[in-house]
């Protein structure tokens, strides 16, 4: 296996992500694709940092991963908050911001 | 040999499990399909030396954001239907052609960084696991705080966000104050 597989599958799954971003208007959904989109750029890092023999790749993987994390938390919270309010996951409820 | 099948088929099911989750209708199947697709990734993990991600993939991403979601999920109606339409073809077009430029510069990449030297240099007699603890502790110590820092904002702002208003359980109520709760409630959102 050469750098070029991963790479390759790297950005099919990132685009796979990408589709959904902007594909779906279900919240939930949104978030799901933002995780593929996150995964996807790991498996690149893990691949250079394999074939380069460098750990620096490896280190941003586990920064990604505890962005990632956050991002779940806050982007949770902000979700329940939003179906309290309007009782829809909708995205376009998000438009108008009369409070 | 074993490399080349391990692979391509957790290639072929990463995708499939992912497009899964981003094709179906149905929220529970695309959690299903979400938690599947990254227990799948984490093979890669192992595929490339870094045990220690693997693991970590497999801990955090399956045991700790999936079991979030799973337990967010229940806090809305998840399994309603939301009509999906699209408004704008001209921002599709845009992010298409990202999409496209994202796949010319993963084919072009290797071919560019034949020159890159490498910093913190892997040690094969360490192990992964070791290798990773010396160079996180020494080199990306300030990085590593931050992202602690970070995670317990986070937490905290999340518990705020979805813990206002819970102090009515709604499982102790009559239907009648339900109701009467719910009412009130619509009048003060409008």
């Amino acid at each position: 296996m050469s750098l070029n597989e991963y790479l390759i599958l790297s950005s099919l799954l990132f685009c796979l992500g990408l589709i959904g971003v902007i594909r779906r208007k279900n919240l939930l959904m949104l978030f799901f694709s933002t995780e593929i989109m996150l995964n996807a750029v790991n498996i690149g890092l893990a691949a250079v940092s394999h074939f380069h023999q460098d750990l620096t790749g490896q280190m941003f993987a586990f920064f990604i991963i505890a962005i990632a994390a956050s991002e779940v938390a806050v982007g949770l919270g902000l979700l329940i908050l939003l179906y309290k309010r309007k009782n829809s996951i909708n995205l376009d409820t998000l438009q108008n911001m009369e409070g | 040999m074993f490399e080349i099948v391990a692979f391509y088929l957790f290639s072929i099911l990463t995708i499939f499990m992912f497009g899964i989750t981003v094709f179906t209708n149905n929220a529970l199947y695309a959690l299903s399909s979400l938690a599947a697709g990254m227990i799948f990734i984490s093979a890669f993990f192992f595929l490339l030396n870094a045990d220690f991600l693997g693991i970590v993939q497999i801990v955090v991403y399956t045991g700790a954001v999936i079991a979030l979601y799973a337990f967010g999920m229940m806090f809305f109606d998840s399994m309603s239907e939301v009509k999906e339409k699209i408004q704008n073809p001209g921002l599709v077009f845009l992010f298409s052609g990202l999409a496209a430029l994202i796949t010319v510069v993963a084919f072009l990449s290797p071919i560019v960084s034949n020159n890159i030297i490498s910093e913190y240099a892997i040690h094969p007699e360490y192990g992964n696991t070791q290798d990773v603890g010396v160079v996180l502790f020494t080199k990306f110590l300030v990085p590593f705080e931050i992202a602690a820092v970070m995670l317990l904002v986070a937490m905290i702002g999340g518990i705020i966000l979805a813990g206002k208003k819970m102090d009515v359980s709604y499982s102790e109520l009559s239907e009648d104050e339900i109701d009467a709760l719910e009412s009130s409630n619509e009048k003060d959102s409008k």
